[in-house]
């Protein structure tokens, strides 16, 4: 049994954000992280493990070689084994190829009857919450997204799926994907032992020689070129016209909620 | 055959109307207004596709915001939405009829269905799009508002009928607009409450063309199953509908109790409001996340917008730039969150906001 769990490595966008010259993310400029609802998916299939001290959580990661030390960190808070999917022939893949490459990847570890399949909801320097879905149709089995609670009783998983105005109930039968949001779990920490031992886990690294013949992958779909969405044009929005600078004093303020009710604003 | 390579083959617009319990919900409405556009450009038909048990009846209100025509998909399995099922039964369409263009609300829903959709009729999909665009001068239009892009010094191709689909990217910090050029159909999840919806339309709510859609499932098809469905009592928190939001941010952090307490003040001194906030004080638990404003959380357009300690990325901006009157507050002089501002104020919110509220006392 695996709880096979797929992370990805963003570049933290809560701070400050490097632009090259043509209007793009300087990646290489800044720091980066787990993406946060991945580290909730490494949580529910670290906890279901507790449970079941059988399983195995194998994480995977399609990106460039740097995300080795997320993978790292995975391996330090409780993960046994993980892959890195690395290739320059998978680069600049949109949300469609990715997901051929994961699932390719995923059918070369080998999906067996009880295993279930964690992700993120969505990756925040996307925002797209596509990859799991697809991942999970490339494979053939079942998803459950939005993932606030999971219970598993043997190959069956009750899931809590919300919804704007409440939940559902769900129940699926192994294998599954499931997509995990915030309020599922709160991630644990590297342990000492975990850091200390990481590096005596299986570790691998699956590239382009190793998965072209994956019957998943189509090679003409998958890349930069192969991608069936591509981007147009990117830009920055402009600065709006400068608004009014009001002082932060009685007066100052008193003016602008004076010319706020004139212009009937208020 | 069907070959999702031949775009010559593929001709109309489609939006998937979703329903729950027989009630369409705004999205919808949403994006049949927009489709319309696409539609008019095109020279093609509009029409909506509705899922569900029972639910021929809805039909004619989406005539009413512009559809031509409805196919009706309706089965007891239907019910209740599941992937299994809606994925065949849209796919299953889009097969059949061939639409060019495939528009979902990105609701929870539209964003567990679309992509099963797009992988499984092998074609692109674009992610929570806020603006789109067939004919290429009123794009170029819209990069001249929008954008710093020099248009006219740029080559185009003013033929293309391709679907431009644009959407925050980069954690909202860039714009991009997408395109899907080797595969059909053009499919976009959209944005709920960017796309302005039309005025309703008694006429063309009449006029509107009803088909039936054969529906081939079978109980073995769904691999979920739906143990129960609950709607939560809690307090939903109307932004969208809201003439007045005070929004908060990491600004409130040295005292969360009292910040928040002060932004619902300041929203009743301006004629009563809800409290939104920034994705930093969603993620910091402070408040729950149906207050979120921007790319991640909800689009507003209220009449007016108060932003009390947002820096204001453009992840943040992207949700809210579109409102009538925006009054930022914010201890940085150099806060983006300024830029979009009608009325900013260099200070802190726990000065400034009870200063405001006074203000505004005095004048009623």
């Amino acid at each position: 049994m695996k709880y096979i769990v797929c992370v990805k490595q963003v570049p933290d966008t809560s701070g400050k954000v490097a632009v090259k010259e043509d209007g793009t993310m300087d990646r290489s400029k800044m720091a980066t992280i787990i993406n946060p609802d991945d580290l909730n998916a490494v949580e529910a299939a670290l906890s279901l493990k507790d449970k079941n001290p059988d399983a195995k959580v194998v994480v995977v990661s399609m990106g460039p070689p740097p995300a080795a030390g997320m993978l790292h960190e995975i391996l330090a808070m409780g993960a046994d084994e993980a892959v890195l999917v690395s290739g320059r022939e998978f680069g600049g893949s949109d949300t469609f190829a990715t997901s051929q490459i994961l699932a390719g990847a995923i059918a070369h570890i080998g999906i067996e009857s009880d295993d279930v399949i964690f992700c993120g909801r969505q990756a925040i320097d996307g925002d797209t919450a596509q990859v799991g879905p697809q991942i999970a149709e490339k494979l053939g089995i079942p998803q459950v997204s939005y993932a606030a609670d999971i219970e598993q009783n043997g190959n069956k998983l009750k899931v809590k799926r919300v919804l704007e105005d409440g939940y559902m109930n769900i129940e699926v039968e192994t294998p599954c994907l499931v997509t995990c949001i915030k309020e599922l779990n709160t991630p644990r920490y590297m342990t000492v032992r975990g850091i200390l031992e990481f590096d005596k886990k299986p570790y691998s690294v699956f590239d382009f020689e190793m998965l072209k013949d994956e019957p998943l992958i189509e090679l003409d779909t998958i890349g930069l070129k192969g991608s069936p969405t591509n981007v147009y044009k990117s830009f920055s929005p402009p600065v709006k016209g400068a608004g009014k600078m009001i002082e932060a004093t009685e007066s100052g303020i008193s003016a602008m909620v004076e010319e706020l009710a004139e212009k009937h604003i208020i | 055959m069907y070959d999702c390579t031949d775009i010559g083959a593929f001709k109309g617009v489609w939006v998937f109307c979703e329903q729950r319990e027989g009630k369409l919900n705004t999205t919808s409405f949403e994006l049949l207004s927009e489709g319309r556009k696409l539609a008019d450009d095109l020279g093609a038909e509009l029409c909506g596709l509705l899922i569900g048990d029972g639910v021929e009846g809805l039909a004619s209100e989406l005539g009413g915001y512009g559809a031509d025509k409805v196919y009706v998909a309706q089965s007891p399995l239907l019910g209740t939405y599941t992937t299994d099922a809606y994925t065949k039964v849209l796919c299953d369409a889009v097969v059949e009829k061939k639409p060019e263009i495939v528009l979902i609300g990105a609701t929870n829903i539209g964003r567990d269905l679309g992509p099963r959709c797009a992988a499984r009729l092998h074609t692109g999909l674009t992610a929570d799009a806020t603006h789109l665009d067939i004919d290429t001068a009123k794009y170029l239009d819209f990069l001249r508002e929008t954008s710093t892009i020099d248009v006219d010094s740029m080559t185009w191709d003013m033929e293309d009928k391709g679907l431009k689909m644009t959407r925050p990217a980069f954690g909202g910090h860039l714009m991009a607009t997408i395109i899907c050029p080797r595969f059909r159909p053009q499919m976009s999840t959209v944005r709920p409450g960017v796309m302005k919806c039309a005025e309703f339309d008694e006429a063309k709510s009449k006029a509107v063309k009803i088909e039936k859609l054969n529906v081939s499932l079978t109980e073995d098809d769904i691999k979920t199953k739906v143990l129960e469905v609950v709607k939560e009592t809690k307090e939903i928190v109307d932004l969208i509908g809201a003439e007045v939001i005070v929004s908060v941010g990491q600004g409130i952090s040295k005292d969360p109790e009292k910040g928040i307490a002060l932004a619902k003040e300041l929203a009743d001194a301006l004629g009563g409001g809800v409290v939104g906030a920034s994705r930093a004080v969603v993620d910091a638990g402070i408040l729950s996340s149906d207050h979120q404003v921007g790319q991640t959380g909800k689009t507003v357009r209220p009449r007016i917008y108060v932003a009390l300690g947002i820096s204001g990325a453009i992840q943040h901006k992207a949700g809210m730039q579109d409102s009538e009157y925006i009054i930022a507050i914010n201890k940085q002089e150099t806060a983006p969150i300024f830029e979009v501002a009608d009325y900013s104020i260099v200070g802190d919110l726990f000065t400034v906001v009870p200063i405001m509220i006074d203000a505004l006392k005095e004048v009623k």
